[in-house]
């Protein structure tokens, strides 16, 4: 598995640490009810087929959303956390 | 029929034209009572608890692909109760007692075997921690012993004790540790539920659940639609594409976890032995195969395959720690899909959906599980209580901060 970093190029897997699923960029408000931090912390889709998930580069130290397929590792794009944070 | 060493004698003699098949292929009935999707080893022993603890007589498995095709068939076969924490140490305690009594109530021969576990520890605080936890499992009514070098040197003189990097302090004895065959623990149950009446229905994969009014109704199959008074969702690394039928989002990431096996060999490592640097351990099967694997990839997957890195990763941790294995060939490698939960234990508990009854959230270790899983979840689904070794297992855990985190690293599923 390679990892198109949009700053490095493509790269190998072992250069990446997995944090989980992209959701982590929707937190919730510091007031948000108990249940908003259950669906951020513990509750996942988890498909079987395309996921957004997020990558930290180790080498270049950007955090990355990751598209990519469960079933057959394949990977699709890989964009800035930042970026897509941003565009909500 | 009766497994016994007088049949295997006598169908010796008479060419062994005697067998049977171990379990029947019934055609699915248009309703059970009680219907368990997966037919994995915790959906076996939940059939066959259900039909022997509480006489419930109309019971069906199904299962998508053929008996042990999933987890159950995939695993290190590793058997042990060295839990730590209130809620789990219970549970597994249990699950090794049922294992003890598990030839003789299946009559049939899983392979149980108790070798020993022994983990090793390389720091001071390692030590420490280990110390704790087999006073835990001693206050559970299981064993541990805690050893010196000298002492891992006695069981296992061929480790690299003096290893610059991590060199080795000790390492917990659990003499009731061991393995089994995990095919047959499948077969075994198999066969046992099915001498009960329950209907093993293989090559039916669900594809819906009918819901109405909050309730659990049916199932819709490949094989047509099969009514049920009670559903259980039994299907390890694919609980979240079942669980979705009824509409549920479960705290369930599913992560591919690899193993490997060597050559056949002559018997040169008796007890099942884990690294504490490094997620490495190993035991060797009764055909001589080193079976030995490691961490999870890390990412979310569902493919049982898995990925170059962490093949690299457990095959330096054999070197660092036994070099004498850089001699064995590896024969083969695969992987299988675990059910990660976020604090790294099960779930065994009603859903939200009347009915319907949920048992996933396995991670490494389900396979020590399956008879103390199966025995919990029947008793949950034919009494409608929670049975006391597994009543932590609750779903709704997670919302109220109940967790069960024994490895004490938050809460991220792949980190347990
Ligand atoms: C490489 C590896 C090593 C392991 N080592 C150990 C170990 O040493 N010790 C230990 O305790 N545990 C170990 N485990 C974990 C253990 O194997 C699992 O936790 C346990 O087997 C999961 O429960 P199961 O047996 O019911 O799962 P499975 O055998 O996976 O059963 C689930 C079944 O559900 C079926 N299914 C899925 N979807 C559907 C559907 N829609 N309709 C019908 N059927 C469906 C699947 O086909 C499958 O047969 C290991 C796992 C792996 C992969
Ligand atoms: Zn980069």
């Amino acid at each position: 598995m390679r990892i198109p970093c949009p700053l490095c190029g493509p790269r190998d897997l072992r250069e990446f640490t997995y944090r989980g699923a992209a959701e982590a960029l929707e937190r919730p408000a510091a007031d948000a009810p108990p249940e908003a931090w259950d669906r951020l912390l513990h509750l996942r889709d988890n498909p079987a087929g395309r996921t957004r998930d997020l990558w930290y580069h180790d080498c270049c130290g950007s955090w990355l959303v990751v598209e990519r397929c469960t079933v057959t590792h394949r990977v699709f794009s890989a964009r800035p956390a930042g970026e897509v944070a941003d565009a909500g | 029929m009766r497994y016994s060493g007088l049949r295997v004698l006598v169908e010796g003699l008479r060419g062994n034209r005697g067998w049977r098949p171990a379990w029947h292929r019934p055609e699915p009935k248009d309703a059970y009572d009680m219907v368990v999707i997966g037919g994995g080893g915790h959906g076996l022993s939940t059939a066959y608890y259900l039909a022997r603890n509480h006489g419930v007589k109309s019971v069906a498995v199904l299962e998508k692909g053929w008996l042990g095709s999933g987890n159950i068939g995939r695993n290190t076969t590793i058997v042990r109760a060295n839990y730590f924490l209130p809620g789990n140490s219970e549970f597994y305690s249990h699950s090794l007692k049922l294992w003890e009594g598990l030839e003789s109530a299946l009559n049939y021969n899983v392979m149980h075997s108790q070798r020993g576990l022994i983990n090793l520890f390389h720091s001071d605080g390692q030590r420490d921690a280990f110390a704790r936890r087999g006073n835990a499992m001693i206050n559970q009514g299981d064993d541990a012993i805690l050893l010196d070098p000298d002492g891992v040197r006695e069981h296992l003189p061929w480790l690299d004790f003096e290893n610059v990097r991590f060199p080795i302090y000790g390492g917990l004895l659990h003499p009731r540790g061991g393995t089994a065959r995990h095919d047959a623990v499948a077969w075994g149950y198999a066969r046992a539920a099915s001498r009960l009446g329950v209907d093993i229905i293989e090559n039916c994969e669900v594809t819906g659940i009918r819901v109405e009014g909050g309730k659990a109704k049916a199932v819709t199959t490949s094989l047509g639609e099969i009514a049920a008074k009670k559903v259980a969702i039994v299907v390890a690394g694919r609980s979240s594409e079942v669980a979705a039928m009824a509409g549920l989002t479960l705290p369930i990431e599913s992560h591919v976890l690899q193993a490997f096996v060597t050559e056949g060999l002559k018997p040169c490592i008796d007890h099942v032995v884990s690294f504490g640097m490094g997620h490495f351990y190993i035991s060797q099967s009764d055909k001589g195969g080193l079976v030995f694997g490691g961490d999870i990839d890390f990412y979310a997957s569902y493919a049982a395959r898995g990925n170059l890195p962490m093949a690299e990763h457990v095959m330096e941790a054999a070197m660092t720690l036994m070099p004498m294995i850089g001699r064995a060939r590896v024969l083969r490698s695969w992987g299988g899909i675990m059910d990660m939960s976020p604090d790294g234990s099960p779930i065994i508990d009603r859903t939200p959906v009347e009915g319907l009854y949920l048992n996933c959230g396995w991670n490494y270790g389900g396979f020590k599980a399956v008879p103390a899983s199966g025995w919990c979840l029947a008793h949950l689904m034919a009494t409608g209580e929670s049975h006391e070794v597994a009543r932590r297992f609750r779903l709704d855990r997670f919302a109220t901060g109940h967790l069960l985190d024994e490895e004490g690293t938050g809460s991220q599923h792949n980190l347990h």
